[in-house]
């Protein structure tokens, strides 16, 4: 973007003429606006019945706070905001509410919104105001509720509720504030009219805006087609700090991003909002909400709306009260139903076609066109795209447009994205010019939709893979650690046994062991019922889990000490460095036993400290501890097949180890012989599987909610920002737990592939890539029998015949054997 | 009251495909004019001839797919393949071989790759290459600058019935390329004896050029392409004549011989088998101008527009693939078609 300095800004450095920028792009159509602006804001009709929606703003639709049957007043408020991004709702006269259900409202899926039905009274009798001579006295906070209160919303475009606008944070600077007084579309007079009759009033809420927002530059952007509006803004800006900066007419130069490239030469960067890049933009007319809001305590109760085009007699601008039904507009302008062609909400370029005259003005409605059907005619039928490039040399986003069309008609996505898609503003300015008269926003509207289905579900999937990548990294690394404990333990083993030696000392101490990890598995429980306890009594439990945990402590300690001194009474030299390296394993366990009891008093501080759910977080904390208490246990048990064949649970172990430690001998057949599998532990695995499962189960959930309940807050913008980075913390928490949870079950499932390693000298990947590929032998062969049936003579099918039962037989047992394997280890359904 | 029911914007500029291609219909007469003028009136023969052809095919065609005849003729694209066509045909071109040129054209190049719009070469150039491989002599003849025959004689010519070498001559391009290097040679030949670039042709190149400044008046095109092609033809020439004069012509004479004209502002310019954006554009048509003056120089054509614009149009997806411009909001212009 480069400054087009005009050649006076040049030669004299000094003058107040600030640079205007460019936006690439855009488009000229005929105006037509001196057709409504002639003459001065007229009143609006004064319709039997008002129908207001709820969601008349962007956001949340506001509820209802009256019943039908209730008489309210002028200025009442019938509906308030829901949640942080809502703003309220009011009654534009007195009168008495007669439904509260569904009514069409315009839209462009034609479907019908809650909305309130008023039957006005004719009395028109104010409820208490309570203006606010000076806003600097109320505080900003104060302001903002006020505002919301007053069911202030952007006026122009989207109708986001002002009060979430404005409501930054301190942290957010705002550069400049710009104020769209642009009305770039055709035929459309409300805010010029606005301007030049209500030119301080707009000052004034501008000022308002100023306190609220502390910009360092204050901009009115305005396109220099309105010279009487530019005046009166001129005149009444006289002694104050705001600037404004006229720029030359060219569509879309009132869409946001294209009016802040013009003022300020920057560009939000795509996927963000302006304040991101230090800008806010408002509208002209919400200004004037904004003013009447504060300084007159007046609520948004109506707005300035242009009627206009060659099928309504008195075309002009109308205040109109929100809630007004078309037709009755129309019927106030003069109306010619015959002549009525082509009825829009909003402008030619913009707006919609409206299928329904019922259907209400809301806040955003700034202009209705009744047109006829010669000025606004039928669009001729859609061309092939002769790729002649107007569209793209007239797109303010710098897209291809014939790309993105060609994309969307394909249904390639991917492509549309990658060419921009959504950075496209839907100004229609390529529409407009193509001369093929391809409606091409319309596609783009269908391929955005598309789209957003899509990424959504794509997020979803993506964050999946990570986690399930970075889990598969972490498992590969936890295996190659314990393949490597495993084979020392083996050698330790194997040098045990050539010692033979007397195992009587070994098994005393076993069985203090044995002890201590009882000790520790009741410690466990212990805890499990305090986390329950918690659970039942909420809050103030925390002190009793964290008593706990220092029994946790003590017990572990105990363990340790326990451990130490069988090492210390360590018997015969022969043994001592097998001995020494199992009981180093067993060591380590106790370590992260009691690095897990540390984890827990951590917990325990935190339940302190926040209070409330955590209690369940502490119940997955001791569901830690007691995988870590039966990790122990079996690498006990482990320890205690190593002593000898004499010990008798662990029978299988030793088989495996007695083939000569090498897995990789390859096993011709299947072997589905090798039955002499640890059924009981098997089955304590498959207990163990489905309580990790669970804990995780529940932890993720956990996760989920407290993540979701953050993504609800940053998008309400409501809580403080200390109040988000603990809810942050809380999730990244909880997310940890998750993670540790899944890691131990995944620890789990895998040493049970380990163990079918063990036990069938395949491995289950092998298992069952061994079970695929004979089932393709199969179907190939089947295949084969197919296809020659009817050429071969009866010999070769024979041979066939025959070659499919072998491979039959084969695949039958390919699979029965990864059944086993899978059974045996507790691992069930994969 | 029946409402339309219609997408935004509900306005047009109210311009049409058709019209933008009469645009280019009529922005071709100064130089068939010129045409006419220099060599009579084979080229308005051709011109008319192929016109007809391309609308009876055009017809044909879409009544085999299925398609509203009369809606897809409005959009006068056969008119503009067949008018462009015409030009380049030889005014000497008998009527057959205008019928098969436009014929493949329209049916082959332009209708089974699925119509306007969907036609990855230029359909005009398909035709030509077409002829000039399969009729080489029939199509490498032209009338001597400055020896147009008689309206009769042109008719003739046209029906098939009066031998074509009676009236024909070198081109200057023909001439240069027999006698490049030799600079006296050169000298004593009258084909460089006009102001820019020999006699005959630089007036039919100055009509092209006058009917492209108005297409690019009247918005039709943009700068880009005949700017670029014209930069790609003329900076080579410019060099090689600074080192070797006797051997490479000039600039000039490179601009305003044979189908420069023609090429930079109605044929490289057809939107539909161009690269896409303006950088690609720009890109697209410098390398035809250049590869123009490499065949001319060095290859076995005395003329290579259309070969180097259908090697372009290959090109273009390659080109579009590097060449999508920054949009709004983004630090850096995306690369490549796929994500
Ligand atoms: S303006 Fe229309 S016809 Fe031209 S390239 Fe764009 S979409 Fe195609
Ligand atoms: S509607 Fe989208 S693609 Fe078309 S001109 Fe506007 S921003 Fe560009």
């Amino acid at each position: 973007m480069r400054a087009n300095l005009t050649l006076f800004q040049r030669l004299v450095p000094g003058a107040r003429r600030a640079p205007t920028y460019d936006f690439p792009g855009g488009v000229h159509p005929a105006e037509h606006k001196s057709v409504s602006n002639q003459t001065p804001i007229a009143p609006g009709p004064r319709p039997a019945q008002l129908v207001l929606p709820l969601n008349m703003h962007l956001g949340a639709p506001a509820r209802p706070i009256v019943t039908v049957g209730d008489r309210v007043l002028k200025g009442q408020m019938l509906a308030e905001p829901a949640g942080a991004v809502s703003a309220a709702l009011h009654a534009p006269t007195s009168g008495t509410v007669v439904a509260l259900g569904p009514r069409p409202i315009q839209h462009p899926s034609g479907m019908d919104a809650l909305c309130i039905v008023l039957e006005p009274d004719g009395e028109d009798r104010w409820a208490e105001r309570r203006p606010v001579a000076d806003h600097t006295r109320l505080g900003p906070g104060k302001l903002i509720a006020l505002l919301r209160d007053a069911g202030v919303a952007g006026l122009g475009g989207a109708g986001f509720p002002t009060s979430v606008k404005v409501n930054l944070g301190d942290h957010q600077r705002v550069e400049q504030l710009i104020i769209n007084a642009v009305e770039c579309e055709p035929y459309i007079t409300a805010d010029d009219r606005l301007m030049r009759e209500r030119a301080d009033e707009i000052v004034l809420g501008i000022q308002i805006l100023q306190y609220l927002l502390n910009p360092h530059d204050t901009l009115i952007g305005i396109e220099d087609n309105k010279p009487d509006a530019i005046a009166a803004l001129r005149a009444a800006c006289a002694d104050s700090d705001v600037e404004i900066r006229v720029v030359p007419t060219k569509y879309p130069s009132g869409g946001e991003k294209q009016l802040i490239q013009l003022l300020t030469g920057k560009e939000v960067p795509s996927g963000s909002i302006p304040a991101q890049c230090g800008v806010v933009c408002q509208n002209v007319g919400t200004a004037w909400a904004v003013k009447r809001a504060v300084h007159d305590g007046e609520p948004l109760l109506s707005r300035v709306t242009t009627v206009t085009g060659d099928a309504v007699a008195r075309p002009g601008n109308y205040e109109v009260w929100l809630g007004t039904p078309v037709a009755d507009l129309l019927r106030h302008a003069g109306v010619d139903k015959d002549r009525l062609g082509r009825l829009v909400m909003g402008g030619p370029m913009m707006g919609f076609t409206l299928h329904d005259p019922s259907v209400p003005v809301v806040k955003t409605s700034n202009c209705i066109i009744a047109a006829s059907a010669e000025e606004l005619p039928e669009p001729p039928p859609e061309q092939a795209c002769i790729r002649c490039g107007a569209c793209a040399e007239v797109c303010p986003a710098n897209l291809l447009p014939q790309q993105l069309y060609w994309y969307a008609k394909t249904d390639d996505f991917e492509r549309a994205q990658h060419h921009n898609l959504m950075d496209c503003i839907e100004c229609g300015a390529c529409a407009y010019v193509c001369p093929s008269h391809i409606p091409l926003v319309q596609y783009y509207r269908y391929a955005k939709g598309e789209i957003r289905t899509q990424t959504a579900e794509q997020i979803k999937a993506d964050r999946a893979r990570e986690r399930f990548e970075a889990r598969q990294a972490r498992l590969e690394r936890e295996q190659a650690e314990k393949e490597a404990r495993r084979r020392a333990r083996l050698e330790a083993n194997r040098k045990k046994q050539e010692a033979a030696t007397e195992s009587g000392a070994g098994d005393e101490k076993l069985a203090a062991l044995k002890k201590e990890v009882g000790q520790a598995s009741s410690a466990y429980k212990a805890a499990v019922k305090a986390a329950k306890t918690a659970e039942a009594q909420e809050a103030d439990n925390a002190a009793e889990l964290r008593a706990r945990a220092d029994s946790l402590k003590a017990e572990a300690d105990r363990a340790k000490a326990a451990l130490r001194d069988a090492k210390a009474t360590a018997p015969a030299p022969a043994a001592a460095p097998a001995e020494s390296s199992a009981l180093a394993d067993l060591k380590k366990a106790v370590g992260e036993a009691s690095s897990a009891y540390k984890a827990a008093v951590k917990a325990a501080k935190h339940a302190e400290a926040e209070e409330t759910d955590d209690a369940a977080e502490l119940r997955a904390r001791a569901d830690q501890l007691k995988a870590e208490a039966d990790r122990l246990k079996a690498e006990l048990r482990d320890a205690k097949a190593a002593q000898g064949p004499a010990a008798p649970p662990a029978a299988p172990a030793p088989s495996t180890q007695d083939s000569g430690t090498s897995p990789e001998k390859p096993a011709d057949t299947p072997s589905v012989a090798n039955t002499a599998v640890d059924e009981q532990a098997a089955g304590k695995r498959q207990k163990r599987l489905k309580g990790l499962k669970t804990a995780y189960n529940m932890a993720h959930k956990q996760y989920k909610e407290a993540h979701a309940a953050v993504e609800r807050a940053e998008r309400a913008g409501q809580d403080s920002d200390e109040a988000l980075a603990a809810m942050h913390a809380k999730v990244e928490k909880l997310k940890a737990k998750a993670d540790h949870c899944r890691d131990a079950l995944d620890a789990l499932v895998e040493q049970a592939k380990a163990d079918i390693l063990a036990h069938t000298g395949k491995d289950l990947k092998t298992l069952k890539l061994d079970a695929a590929r004979a089932e393709s032998a199969l179907r190939d062969k089947a295949d084969e029998l197919e296809r020659r049936r009817d050429t071969s003579d009866a010999d070769t099918l024979e041979t066939l015949n025959s070659e499919l039962d072998a491979l039959q037989e084969h695949a039958q047992l390919t699979r029965l054997a990864l059944k086993t394997a899978v059974e045996e280890q507790g691992l069930v359904e994969e | 009251m029946s409402l339309i029911n219609a997408p935004s914007p509900h306005t047009s500029r109210h311009t049409d495909t058709g019209a933008v291609m009469r645009q280019v219909v009529y922005a071709t007469l100064p130089g068939l004019a010129a045409l006419v003028w220099q060599f009579g009136l084979g080229s308005l023969l051709n011109v008319l001839w192929a016109v007809l052809v391309a609308l009876v095919c055009e017809a044909l065609f879409l009544r085999a797919r299925g398609k509203p005849v009369a809606f897809y003729l409005k959009d006068w694209s056969a008119v503009v393949t067949a008018v462009l066509l015409g030009l380049a045909l030889p005014p000497t071109a008998p009527w057959w071989l205008t019928l098969i040129g436009v014929g493949f054209a329209i049916v082959v190049a332009k209708q089974l790759y699925g119509g306007l719009g969907m036609n990855p070469f230029n359909p005009a150039m398909i035709g030509y290459v077409l002829l000039l491989i399969s009729f080489p002599v029939a199509m490498t003849q032209w009338i001597a600058p400055g020896d147009a025959p008689a309206p009769a004689d042109s008719l003739a010519l046209f029906l098939g019935q009066a031998p074509a070498d009676a009236f024909t001559g070198a081109t200057p391009l023909d001439t240069f390329r027999t006698w490049a290097g030799d600079a006296e040679a050169l000298a004593g030949r009258d084909i460089l004896a006009g102001e820019l670039a020999g006699p005959g042709w630089e007036a039919v190149n100055l009509a092209f050029l006058l009917g492209g400044l108005y297409l690019l008046a009247r918005r039709i095109i943009t700068w880009q392409i005949p700017v670029a092609f014209l930069a790609g033809l003329a900076l080579p020439a410019l060099i090689a004549h600074q080192v070797d004069a006797a051997r490479f012509a000039g600039p000039l004479f490179h601009l305003f011989s044979g189908g420069a004209m023609l090429g930079a502002f109605f044929i490289a310019t057809d939107p539909v088998s161009a690269a896409t954006s303006r950088l690609g554009r720009f890109i697209y048509a410098l390398l035809i101008g250049l590869l123009i003056w490499v065949i001319r120089t060095f290859g076995g054509y005395p003329d290579a527009v259309a070969f180097a614009v259908l090697l372009l149009n290959l090109s273009a997806p390659f080109i579009d693939y590097y060449t999508q411009p920054r949009a709004y909001g983004h630090r850096k212009a995306n690369k490549g078609a796929n994500p």
